[in-house]
């Protein structure tokens, strides 16, 4: 069906497919490594809009989740090149693969523990709560010498992906891009699926819910997962674009840039994401060009957003939402 | 026997709403909750489904005691409830309202949409764009899509057109006659006292009639009923 936030979906995503397809073309690989950013923030998001959109989680502090997929990737491939085994024994890898389920499995795992615990709060609490746990995982990580401490972690060759050379900016960005379609595809499905309308019912109204047979928290819980494992695997791909993690990507900044990107995109908003990534990192180019505190003029343009476009950017091309 | 309310007593915080209200209804039994604005209806379908547990009395729902099961519990042992005001979740499709609340059993969307074929025709549609009778008809499904043991109506027809509270009424009976429990607080008497089996009144907040509907005088009209 085309409607018309079908169709704006579909040029976004074309758009971002050939934009660097054409700047490579013109041999302009910086554009490429621009667009792969604006992807895996997206993927970031995209996580993220699964609590925060369907959800109504304010979660303060998916840094942490976005965080361990880039350690996972930085301390798989430094063990694999340095041929030192980890824990158990077990050997590092530098296949992409592998790496993702590492990373999303163990941002289950720690988003089931702070979930199991936050998701008994609600509201201002449940932010904060988010944000204490971040910040724990945060300061873990800078006292953690093993790995780079403070100084974090360099990725020497950036990880591999079986049939491509992942060190030409436009097959990573191909990588980056797919995955990011296939995030989108799976949050269309949860969006459609029974849980993803329990899900969304149970932020309209708790009490409804639990007429109807449906445990809130657990529904609740089961989201927070999924979403924290879809932001780890952004945090994993993003410490290959860089070729380096460090804890400023366990900082409560990337929390609050997540949070950012999906209220200037469209809150629940299945390409909301995309295009607040697109933006951002649009603003970020040509106003960090400008002057130094491009953030200053950033938090003005949000606070429009907020202010008089509430459905971002999505809500002005695509009408209001659906869902809300 | 499907449900057992037992001399409960409930309280909003500090100030008493019930003062000792029981009742029973069996398997297959349509009962009609009556009495006047205030009296305590509401309060003992909240204390039934545990969203208001009572203080003192107990409730056995299948011979299981209800009062310390969370609500979504109690709606899994076979509680299902259409809330005063019709209340849908507003930003949800009809379908994904039906879909949410689908548990196994033999009421499926099907079922549904067969009762209620306006429901059908308007399978897309946010549920708060329905009109009034088509968010109360929406209530219902939902419920019935939890396949309940016992089905609780609190004014199911309330501020509807004529037209629909037909079509609802229809529903109703169309439910009992299929076997289905049915808890009905409603202010039309005559079409709730032919569907009941049998009624119970409640007057400031204790259980003080009961009987089967066809014995509902006018006299006890009069008495518990009348404005």
């Amino acid at each position: 069906m085309l409607t018309r936030e079908n169709t704006v979906n579909l040029v976004l995503a074309l758009l971002l497919l050939v934009a660097p397809l054409a700047a490579n073309a013109l041999g302009q690989p910086f554009y490429v490594t621009l667009a792969t950013r604006i992807a895996i923030l997206a993927l970031a998001a995209l996580g993220l809009n699964l609590a925060l959109g369907l959800g109504g989680l304010v979660s303060f502090g998916h840094a942490a989740f976005f965080g361990i997929g880039g350690y996972a990737a930085g301390i798989l491939s430094s063990h694999a090149l340095s041929y030192e085994p980890m824990m158990f024994g077990l050997s590092g890898t530098v296949q992409m693969p592998i790496i993702w389920i590492v990373a999303a499995i163990a941002a289950g795992l720690v988003a089931l523990a702070i979930g199991a615990i936050s998701l008994r709060t609600s509201g201002v609490y449940f932010i904060m709560i988010t944000l204490a746990f971040a910040q724990m995982v945060y300061y873990f990580a800078i006292s953690w010498p093993a790995y780079g401490g403070e100084d974090g972690l360099s990725i020497l060759v950036r990880n591999q992906f079986p049939g491509l050379n992942t060190m030409k900016p436009l097959s990573f960005f191909l990588v980056c891009y797919v995955v990011l379609l296939a995030s989108i595809g799976l949050f269309a499905l949860i969006r459609a699926s029974r849980f993803g309308a329990a899900l969304q019912a149970a932020r309209q109204n708790e009490t409804r819910v639990a007429t109807v047979g449906i445990h809130p928290y657990r529904i609740r819980l089961t989201g927070f997962v999924i979403s924290a494992m879809v932001t780890a695997l952004a945090g994993a791909l993003y410490a290959d674009l860089n070729r380096f993690v460090s804890p400023s990507m366990l900082s409560w900044h990337m929390s609050g840039e997540l949070i950012v990107l999906i209220i200037l995109g469209g809150t629940g908003r299945l390409f909301g994401p995309l295009a607040g990534a697109a933006l951002y990192v649009a603003f970020e180019f040509a106003l960090g060009g400008l002057t130094e505190r491009w953030q200053f003029f950033l938090g003005l343009i949000l606070l429009g957003v907020v202010l008089f476009a509430r459905g971002g950017l999505l809500g002005l091309l695509a009408g209001k939402a659906k869902h809300g | 026997m499907l449900l057992d309310v037992q001399d409960i007593t409930t309280y909003y915080g500090a100030s008493q709403a019930l003062f000792g209200v029981e009742f029973r209804i069996d398997e297959g039994e349509v009962v009609a909750l009556m009495g006047r604005n205030g009296m305590g209806k509401s309060t003992t379908i909240k204390s039934i489904c545990n969203l208001m547990p009572p203080k003192t009395g107990r409730i056995l729902f299948g011979g299981n005691a209800t009062e310390r099961l969370a609500p979504y519990k109690v709606a899994r042992l076979g509680v299902g409830l259409v809330p005063e005001g019709r209340r849908c979740f507003p930003n949800l499709s009809v379908h994904e309202n039906l879909v949410a609340a689908a548990r196994p059993g033999s009421w499926t969307l099907d079922k549904v949409n067969a009762l209620f074929p306006r429901l059908e025709e308007r399978h897309a549609q946010m549920s708060k764009s329905l009109s009034g009778g088509e968010q109360q008809m929406l209530a219902i499904g939902r419920a019935l899509m939890t396949n309940p043991r016992l089905l609780i109506l609190d004014e199911a027809t309330e501020g509807l057109a004529p037209v629909i509270r037909q079509d609802i009424w229809r529903a109703i009976r169309q439910l009992k006659a299929e076997g289905l429990s049915i808890l009905v607080v409603d202010k039309t008497l005559s079409e709730l006292l032919p569907v009941a089996d049998r009624c119970v009144i409640l007057e400031n907040g204790r259980s003080v009639w009961q009987g089967s509907s066809g014995d509902v005088s006018a006299d006890i009209q009069d008495r518990y009923l009348g404005v």
